[in-house]
């Protein structure tokens, strides 16, 4: 499947190179078209399964699932509380996204070590676990739109912590989310960037992570689409689920009121 | 007191504290921007050849890190002080190479904490700008240079006449903010992204008349 999908691209955008005419055109268009030819068989499924089977099975020192796993909405309610993500949760005393939200349920319930999961690579052992959770949490609430709550103080301090994040330049290239998120109609080369200070439309930019990245195979949460879009601002690593990335969440989030999660969607 | 009402009184003392937080005022804007700086550093950490110092803000940096523009004053200090900054080319050699020039703008790489140390830099050029007619692949974040030396009336750019847009354009690559303090533009040349012999390739790229950008 995942050839498949990869073949699926590479004629996608072999299209693309050959034809000037259809590269004048917005390359979202021809994303659509791609993702519609993949719609029946987005191989984020697959870690879709894999994330609701981890989710239910005993595992950990404490041979615990996560059933019991409160990710705002009470425990074990798992349909629509990805769209409400990050929050304020008063048992741990922070604002959580969804990833950190599970590493505590997994420290808490199963017993596993949190500050360990923070730092093993992406997709290797729990982070590799991860991918599946939040594949299948987020699929949860497809079709729902974006909610976040803002009644608590925290929440509305994270709201303006994470607008100042994304608007903080540094780095050898000057470089804030802003300078690539911060207008409508941007290009980098042919991909369409999304503005992000304000709702961008349904299923884009935050209504449309976690993804399925064709081109290496793996499922992407917003955790680590922020750390490659650091990584590109070349700013140092951030932490992951560190405060930066919650707040950034927040923001992004915040301004997506009311759009439709696509998520898990496909991405090149 | 029985245990049952002590319970009940913890938790009533309890609700009013949460509630308490959750009424609670946001703290003043300066209070956030603190709380967003020490944020800032308390989230990141080194990896490869991104250090900390990436998080560490210059004037230029701090002042244009805002939805908007600082006042005139702020700006003005710091197209100045930018200015200061420019490194002029040895001998007044400004043209290198177009072709190399070319390479360096299709390149895109450098600098990320992937990348290894002393690897050279490419110039991320097309990532914004449309420059030559044949590359169609280009990014819309910056203006359209494509025929700029052309559009500039550059037909011998070793002419007097042309030493104006010339130098301007030397300038803007090696410091962007020299001109507009909150310019999206990488310091290419300040910044030690570009060397100087770079800089005079792509020099040539946009200002030679031989160059495909002019044609």
């Amino acid at each position: 499947m995942r050839n498949l999908a990869r073949t699926a691209v590479a004629c996608m955008l072999a299209g693309l190179c050959a034809a000037p005419a259809l590269a004048q055109t917005s390359s979202a268009d021809g994303i659509a078209q791609y993702r519609a030819m993949l719609a029946d068989g987005n191989p984020a499924e697959l870690f879709e399964a894999r994330g609701e089977d981890l989710w239910k099975t005993r595992r950990g020192p404490k041979n615990a699932s996560l059933e019991r796993c409160d990710l705002g909405k009470g425990p074990g309610v798992v349909k629509g509380a990805f769209v409400e993500l990050p929050r304020y949760f008063a048992d741990t005393g922070r604002m959580q996204d969804l990833e950190s939200r599970l590493q505590s349920c997994m420290e808490t319930l199963q017993g596993l070590d949190a500050k360990q999961i923070a730092a093993t690579p992406f997709g290797r052992e729990e982070q590799k676990n991860l991918e599946g959770l939040v594949a299948w949490i987020s699929a949860e609430s497809r079709g729902l739109k974006f909610n976040l709550p803002q009644a608590h103080e925290q929440e509305r301090r994270s709201y303006e912590l994470g607008k100042r994040a994304f608007f903080f330049r540094g780095g050898p290239y000057d470089f804030a989310c802003a300078s690539c998120h911060g207008e409508d109609g941007k290009r980098i080369r042919l991909q369409d960037l999304p503005n992000l200070t304000k709702n961008p439309g349904d299923g884009v930019g935050f209504a449309a992570w976690p993804a399925y990245r064709v081109s290496s195979g793996e499922l992407w949460g917003m955790q680590r689409r922020l750390n490659d879009c650091f990584r590109q601002q070349r700013f140092p690593f951030p932490g992951y689920a560190s405060d930066v990335t919650i707040a950034l969440a927040t923001y992004m989030g915040v301004n997506s009121k009311g759009a439709v999660s696509i998520a898990p969607s496909i991405k090149r | 007191m029985h245990s049952k009402h002590k319970k009940m009184l913890i938790l009533a003392g309890g609700l009013s504290a949460l509630a308490l937080v959750g009424c609670a005022s946001l703290p003043s804007s300066a209070e956030l921007d603190a709380e967003a700086q020490a944020m800032m550093k308390a989230s990141f950490r080194e990896q490869g050849i991104a250090k900390m110092d990436r998080v560490e803000q210059d004037l230029a940096q701090r002042a244009c890190s805002a939805e908007n523009q600082p006042d005139a004053a702020t700006q003005q200090r710091i197209e100045a002080e930018q200015m200061a900054t420019i490194k002029w080319p040895a001998g007044g050699q400004y043209l290198g190479d177009w072709r190399e020039g070319e390479k360096l703008a299709q390149n895109g790489r450098g600098m990320t904490w992937t990348d290894a140390a002393g690897a050279p830099s490419g110039g991320n050029c097309y990532n914004c700008h449309q420059i030559s007619k044949a590359e169609i692949s280009f990014g819309t974040i910056g203006p359209s240079l494509y025929q700029y030396g052309k559009l500039r009336g550059v037909s011998d750019p070793a002419a007097p006449e042309t030493a104006a847009i010339v130098q301007y354009t030397w300038g803007k690559i090696w410091n962007a903010k020299a001109y507009n303090a909150c310019s999206g533009m990488p310091r290419f040349g300040h910044a030690g992204v570009l060397t100087e012999a770079q800089v005079r390739d792509i020099m040539a790229l946009l200002l030679d008349p031989k160059s495909p950008v002019n044609q």
